[in-house]
């Protein structure tokens, strides 16, 4: 009932929640998180941005994460979809979408599995600004974000 | 062998983002490997010199300088994670 995607092409967020949704009749609550690509970050704006990522080591990295999810909170399912490759602004880059039978454990583990990926799945943004291509620089609050979890 | 990878950043500034290196002594750790790859001076040393952050696996699995590496392992060095 997790499911994990890593592709190229773009995703549909109404078809995933109610693939999700309607799959069974306990789940009271689904929480869907979806990242989308910003056309400005760090003081500069930014045209287009590509995504890398290691092959295998991904995969594995995010069924880990969804595995303590899964043994912290009671849910009826997660999904987390990624893309890779070449994204414009307004891109949807990833969604993450968790079903319980309950709210509060939707949320918190929603939250928890994006940040975790943002500091644990092997992916890496480059993104296209006036002054040309960069790598984007792991942010401390990405760290910071995932930390918190360690201690409640 | 022992197939080495490199990643985002790492990948282009060595130019390569891949090969492989014959299992020894001098690969018996991802620690090991980052002395061997330094002696080839250039790009090599100025990546593993340690003034930006570098991260390494070892089958696919988060690991450390120290981590063992045997015959047949995949060990891969990349930039800290920036999905999502």
């Amino acid at each position: 009932m997790d499911q994990i995607t890593i592709q190229t092409t773009p995703f549909d967020i109404a078809a995933i929640q109610e693939e999700m949704r309607a799959g069974d009749p306990a789940i009271g609550a689904l929480v869907t998180f979806v990242g989308q690509m910003r056309d400005f970050n760090d003081g500069d704006p930014v045209s287009a941005m590509t995504l890398e990522h290691y092959p295998g080591m991904t995969e594995k990295a995010l069924q880990k994460i969804l595995d303590q999810a899964n043994r912290r909170w009671e849910l009826l399912g997660i999904r987390v979809v990624h893309r890779v490759g070449e994204l414009k602004p307004l891109d949807p880059i990833v969604l993450v979408a968790v079903a319980s039978a309950h709210r509060g454990e939707a949320f918190r583990a929603c939250e928890f599995v994006i940040d975790y990926l943002k500091t644990r799945a092997p992916f890496w943004k480059k993104e296209r600004t006036p002054d040309g291509e960069r790598w984007v620089d792991a942010r401390v609050s990405d760290d910071e974000a995932e930390a918190r979890w360690r201690d409640s | 062998m022992i197939r080495i990878l490199y990643f985002a950043r790492l990948r282009e500034q060595l130019g390569t983002g891949a090969e492989e290196l014959p299992a020894s002594p001098e690969s018996a750790t991802p620690g090991a490997i980052i002395g061997q790859l330094k002696q080839r001076g250039g790009p090599w040393a100025e990546v593993f010199a340690g003034d930006q952050p570098v991260l390494m696996s070892v089958n696919q699995e988060v690991a450390d300088l120290d981590t063992p590496v045997t015959d047949g392992d995949e060990v891969a060095f990349f930039p800290p994670v920036t999905g999502g």
